[in-house]
Order: C-alpha cells, then sequence, then structure tokens
C-alpha cells in the first residue's frame, strides 16, 4: 500500500447525502478481476448520458455536462467533498479503487459507511469525518472558489486552508499508524502467527464441529 | 462479572489477540466466497507467494454474475465467464469446496450457507458482500467484508478490527396476517434511517422477532446493512436448533450435543447494557413499499409518496419520476422481481404463490420473474407444485442466483422501468441504468404483479 503523509489541493464538490457504493461504481464494472482502471467509470451513470459496458472506449461516450465530476474548474482535485453516510450499501471494494484510480487521495464527510470506511484504509485512501458545520464551512467556500485549497496532514490530523483556518480530525492510531507507514496489514498480522495457532488449538478441544465439516 | 450481550460474548470468544490501541484480532470461522469480490484476493496471495490459512472454512459458489436462463449452454457474456470460470479454477487450484454453476447446491451465498448447515450459531462469518449480516439469523456474528479483507481471512483466518457499539431493536407485539418479516425490517429502515446503526451490531429482539421463521429472520437480519448496522444478530432458540439439525455440514451425535451446550448459552444477558434501544409495534405495522432510491423512503401501503420533503428526497421522486402526494396503490408497474438473498427462500416463495394462485398478470407487466435462492430451494418448489403456480399465472421460473437484485447479469430494467421487486436496494440504477426500483414483501410483490399496481396484500388474506 502507498504511503499517506500529505496533500495540498483544491476539492470536487459533491452536495449528496447517502452516496452508495452502486452510484460510485456501477455493477456491469465489478466483472473485472483485475484492481485497476475502474477511475474512468467513477459515479459512472451520473456521469456518462449513455449505458457503458466494461472494456469499451469510455472516451466516445456522451458526457452529462451538469454533474460536477464533469465540470472544468474542479477538474484535479485531490479531495472528494460529500454529505452523510457517504459509501453506503454494497461492501465493494472496488469503490475505493475506483476513487483513488481516478485521483483522489482524501474523502471528507460527516459520515461514512463501516465497510466502506475500512476498505479506504486498506487502500491508502484517508476518509475524514467532520461535524456538519465544518463540512459547511468547506462547501461555502468551494462553492464561492473553486480553486480553494486546503493541506491536509495526517501527522497532525489537521486540515489548513490558505486563510490559516484549521480543522483537526480523529483517526484510530492504529489506522494511522497502517497509512503513514504504508504497511500491509496481513504482514502484521502474520507477525502473530503463533497466537492465531494457539487459538486455533484450543478451539478444536472446545468446539471440534467447526473443524470437522466435510 | 459484567452482563453480556450476544454480541459481546460472541466478540470476546474470537478475540485472538488485543493490541493497546483496541484494535482485536479477530478469528473467523466460517469465509463464504463468491465470483465477484474475491478474483483479486486470490490474485493477492498468489503475489505474495502465500497459501491459505484454513481451506476447510471456506465455501465457495457463484451466485452473482451467473445467467438464470438454461445454463447447459453456458455463458454467453465472455467477461462474465471470465470471473466464473476464474473463482472454478481458484478453488481448484487450493483445493475449496465449490458449488460450481451446474450443482444442485449452488445458489445465492447468504442462501446456501444455511441451507448447509454451513453457517451455525456462534460462529464468526465473513463474506466479501455486505449482505452477509443474513446469518447472523442463527445467533452468529456475521459481517460483509471488501476484497482486502477477503485476502486477509484467507491468509491469517482472522481481521483487525475494533469491537462496535451495541444496539437492541426490540420488535413487540405482533405482525398481522399480511404484514412479513420484510415489512418489519423496513418499516425498522424506515423509522431509523439508512445511517442509524453506522458503527453497531444490532440484535433483533421482542415477541415479533420470536414468532418470526428462521428464514423470515434471515431476511430481518439481511437488511441490517441498509440500516447501516454491518451485522444483525438473532438470539439462538428452539427454532434455531429445529432448523439446523441434519442438516450436510451441521454437527452430529456427540459433536452435536456438545455444541447445543455451548449454542443454548447464545443470548443477551439480563441486564446487559445496549448503546441504544429501539422499540418498535408491530401491532402497527402494515405492509410497507419505498417510493424513493433509498431503503429508508418508505411507507406503509396506506399511506402516499410524502410531500413534505428535503432535497436529497426532491432528487429520489425526481428519478423515480413520482409527484409528492402519490397514494402507493396508484403507483402501476412495468416488472416484478421475486428473488434475491433477502427474499428467495423457500417460504417466500410459497408465500407468493399463494397469492398467485389461479391468478393471471396484469396486462401492463411486461415480465415478472421468480429466481429461487438455491438449487435445492427451486428442486423443493418443483415438488411442491409452486413452479406451476407461478408459470400458469405468467411468470417466468428461473434457475438460481443474485439475478436482477443488482443486473450483474442480463436480468436488468430497462430505462424507466419500474420494478416491485423483493430485494433489498432501491438505489439508482441498482437493476439497471435509469430502472426504478420499489421494494416489497414476496406476497406483496405477487399481488402487485397480479393488479399492474401495488394494493394491499392484507385484502387477499
Amino acid at each position: 500500500m502507498k504511503a499517506f503523509t500529505e496533500i495540498t489541493s483544491t476539492f470536487l464538490p459533491l452536495d449528496r447525502s447517502n452516496v452508495d457504493t452502486d452510484a460510485i461504481i456501477p455493477q456491469q464494472y465489478l466483472k473485472s478481476v483485475k484492481r485497476t482502471g475502474f477511475g474512468v467509470n467513477l459515479f459512472d451513470n451520473w456521469r456518462y448520458k449513455d449505458p457503458g459496458v466494461l472494456g469499451q472506449d469510455h472516451s466516445k461516450r456522451r458526457l452529462s455536462d451538469d454533474f460536477v465530476l464533469n465540470k472544468k474548474q474542479y477538474q484535479g482535485a485531490k479531495i472528494l467533498l460529500a454529505r452523510e453516510n457517504f459509501g453506503c450499501g454494497s461492501s465493494r471494494e472496488h469503490a475505493v479503487w475506483s476513487i483513488l484510480d481516478y485521483g483522489f487521495n482524501v474523502v471528507i464527510a460527516p459520515s461514512f459507511a463501516d465497510i466502506f470506511r475500512s476498505n479506504c484504509y486498506k487502500n491508502g485512501l484517508l476518509p475524514i469525518a467532520l461535524s456538519t458545520s465544518e463540512i459547511d464551512y468547506l462547501f461555502e467556500h468551494v462553492n464561492t472558489n473553486p480553486n480553494y485549497k486546503c493541506n491536509i496532514n495526517l501527522d497532525s490530523q489537521t486540515i489548513t486552508d490558505e486563510n490559516n483556518k484549521s480543522f483537526s480530525f480523529q483517526i484510530d492510531e492504529f489506522r494511522k499508524y497502517c497509512l503513514v507507514n504504508g504497511f500491509d496489514e496481513i504482514d502484521l498480522t502474520l507477525q502473530h502467527e503463533d497466537k492465531i495457532k494457539d487459538y486455533e488449538s484450543k478451539l478444536k478441544q472446545t468446539s471440534p464441529w467447526l473443524f470437522s465439516a466435510k | 462479572m459484567q452482563n453480556k450481550t450476544l454480541y459481546d460474548k460472541v466478540w470476546q470468544n474470537h478475540v485472538v489477540h488485543e493490541r493497546d490501541d483496541g484494535m482485536s484480532l479477530l478469528y473467523i470461522d466460517r469465509h463464504l466466497v463468491h465470483e465477484v469480490t474475491s478474483p483479486q484476493a486470490f490474485e493477492g496471495l498468489r503475489l505474495a507467494n502465500r497459501d491459505i490459512w484454513r481451506k476447510d472454512s471456506i465455501l465457495a459458489t457463484v451466485d452473482h454474475n451467473i445467467p438464470t436462463t438454461d445454463r447447459s449452454v453456458g455463458i454467453d457474456d465472455v467477461i462474465s465467464k471470465t470471473q466464473v470460470d476464474t473463482l472454478d479454477q481458484n478453488c481448484k487450484d487450493f483445493s475449496l469446496v465449490h458449488f460450481p454453476m451446474l450443482d444442485v447446491r449452488q445458489g445465492i451465498v447468504h442462501v446456501i450457507g444455511p441451507e448447509q448447515g454451513a453457517s451455525l450459531p456462534g460462529m464468526t462469518i465473513v463474506c466479501g458482500d455486505s449482505h452477509t449480516s443474513t446469518h447472523g439469523a442463527l445467533g452468529a456474528l456475521a459481517f460483509g467484508i471488501g476484497t482486502s479483507e477477503v485476502e486477509h481471512v484467507l491468509a491469517t483466518q482472522c481481521l483487525l478490527m475494533k469491537k462496535s457499539k451495541n444496539m437492541l431493536i426490540q420488535v413487540n407485539g405482533e405482525c398481522a396476517s399480511g404484514v412479513t418479516a420484510k415489512d418489519i425490517i423496513l418499516a425498522i429502515i424506515g423509522k431509523l434511517g439508512t445511517a442509524g446503526a453506522n458503527g453497531h451490531t444490532i440484535e433483533f429482539a421482542g415477541s415479533a422477532i420470536r414468532a418470526l421463521s428462521v428464514e423470515g429472520r434471515m431476511t430481518v437480519c439481511n437488511m441490517s446493512i441498509e440500516a447501516g448496522g454491518r451485522a444483525g444478530m438473532i438470539a439462538v432458540d428452539d427454532a434455531t436448533l429445529e432448523y439446523i439439525a441434519g442438516r450436510p455440514f451441521s454437527p452430529k451425535d456427540k459433536n452435536w450435543d456438545l455444541a447445543v451446550a455451548q449454542w443454548r448459552t447464545l443470548n443477551t444477558d439480563e441486564g446487559a447494557n445496549f448503546n441504544s434501544t429501539i422499540e418498535i409495534d408491530a401491532n402497527e405495522l402494515q405492509p410497507q413499499v419505498t417510493w424513493g432510491t433509498s431503503p429508508e423512503m418508505v411507507v406503509g401501503i396506506d399511506g402516499a409518496v410524502p410531500s413534505n420533503i428535503t432535497a436529497d428526497q426532491q432528487r429520489a421522486l425526481k428519478y423515480m419520476e413520482l409527484q409528492p402526494g402519490t397514494p402507493i396503490e396508484e403507483i402501476k408497474l412495468d416488472k416484478v422481481f421475486i428473488g434475491s438473498c433477502t427474499n428467495s427462500r423457500i417460504e417466500d416463495l410459497r408465500e407468493a404463490a399463494n397469492v398467485i394462485q389461479d391468478r393471471k398478470l396484469a396486462e401492463n407487466i411486461k415480465l415478472a420473474m421468480v429466481v429461487p435462492g438455491s438449487g435445492l430451494i427451486k428442486q423443493q418448489a418443483e415438488q411442491e407444485g409452486l413452479d406451476e403456480v407461478f408459470k400458469a399465472a405468467g411468470f417466468e421460473w428461473r434457475e438460481p442466483g443474485c439475478s436482477m437484485c443488482l443486473g450483474m447479469n442480463a436480468d436488468q430494467l430497462e430505462p424507466g422501468e419500474r420494478c416491485a421487486s423483493t430485494s433489498n436496494r432501491n438505489f439508482e440504477g441498482r437493476q439497471g441504468k435509469g430502472g426504478r426500483t420499489h421494494l416489497v414483501s414476496p406476497a406483496m410483490a405477487a399481488a402487485a404483479a397480479v393488479h399492474g399496481h401495488f394494493v394491499d396484500v392484507r385484502r387477499y388474506l
């Protein structure tokens, strides 16, 4: 996993709540057996007028000009700004892969769905939850000035804008440790290999039926 | 010792190691695998040169991306076929138990786990699918995971997680005839909202839950995720044990007695602490119908599309092409889908067939289909003659799979089409780009198929 330390970027303001993972990456693209190439289909149903299929040339499709992702002024943004319960619904990790592949590194919202947030951490996408009033503040500034930028520093857990207005955010110590170092969680878990084996041998004694399945 | 909830008990039984920072290494007993969210995990294992920790914990099948029409001819869609073949090959390479497309035991992963006795009380059960919460109906801690976590479980038999909070949803009273498990959970989501249980494991309790069959309990737990709860659980009782006994993977003989002794403890202690408690009165519930693009946008059949609405709700109504104030019974339909991990079990099919019996599809219904949850359910339904009831009414009788719940295969809505669906999500585009989904119970879907618009199924009973 790529390490995350800090970025400075403009925002993409997606002013919707309950953005579900079906909207982030529709079902037909889940037929892929790869982890890459999903960026071009991020928000596919909102972004394109005509339906698409996996593997086609998406540059030939008609864009929905009024969808915020297609607006010139927000191109290049690395921070996705949204409303409550971002990433709800399906557990598809393709949602996180598509957001990263498109070029975002951070999603800021008042709240996230549990599985989506967990998937973010495994891939180096930073989900930041702020209060509704802080989110309102950011939307107001981005809507007034698309070039509005913030610096996001994971080490100090702060978001700071050009006027030195600053917000702090919470993150689990362990998640931060993994993100900052770009650690592979499987390696970390396998450091406890002996403990897992001990647990398993006790389980075989107390609950033998768990091991005698056909 | 402190009084514990059902969730506390199952969680604590599975903690291998607790870190100082509050993260726990949680042992996973059962890992269900399907074709869509696993290929990248197997690829990751190979790239890192890792083997699978415990192969006997895994049960694999294909469900999301397979045709529900005649399968003897194989899969037309080359991309879908590649994904299905990839799972077949991975299971072969790693020697995993797998029910491939032509196996009679194949079906929707959340239907076949319990059906096979592979999902048991007290287990931790995971799958790369958010509706894994279904298995909590058996007193298991079951939740959906992403593909990186699938790989993590394959490689280590564990997950790194933080314990969530406890929420109790108490459904008191008794449901009227025609008000089903689906109506209970839709009403709960309507009350709680789709983010209401974020960060919580839900326990469903109360007389109306106890009165449900185990299949009905699965319907309730299945949609925990639509209220934001990654897991939903129901305490073990006699009905649970009766359901499990004698299934292919269930413990036998001495192991059965040993297991039952442990499973009998799988309930919440008197006085245990919940972070929040919600009460629902089952006596007041009506059959439910969703009108918007989020499962929380739901109302009783006597009701109407709400008039006083937020910006998000306005966007939903525009997508659904509905006017505020429209009575639910006036909403006309194009298609009807009976199936999905929420409502494709034998009692769902019986309830729908009971309404359909000796009736025909309304003229405006272009397609109505029944997709059983597994090959064994299909077989059982055919033995009971349910397939003939559906076919005589004009329904299509299909092969088992996820089908139009998410439209990954050819079973999709066309833009603008409106569907009464027994599935779990009415998101924009869920059943096909531009498609409009109304979530209902199997009996309500059947009644809507006959009339061409929603009607109160209680009038039939």
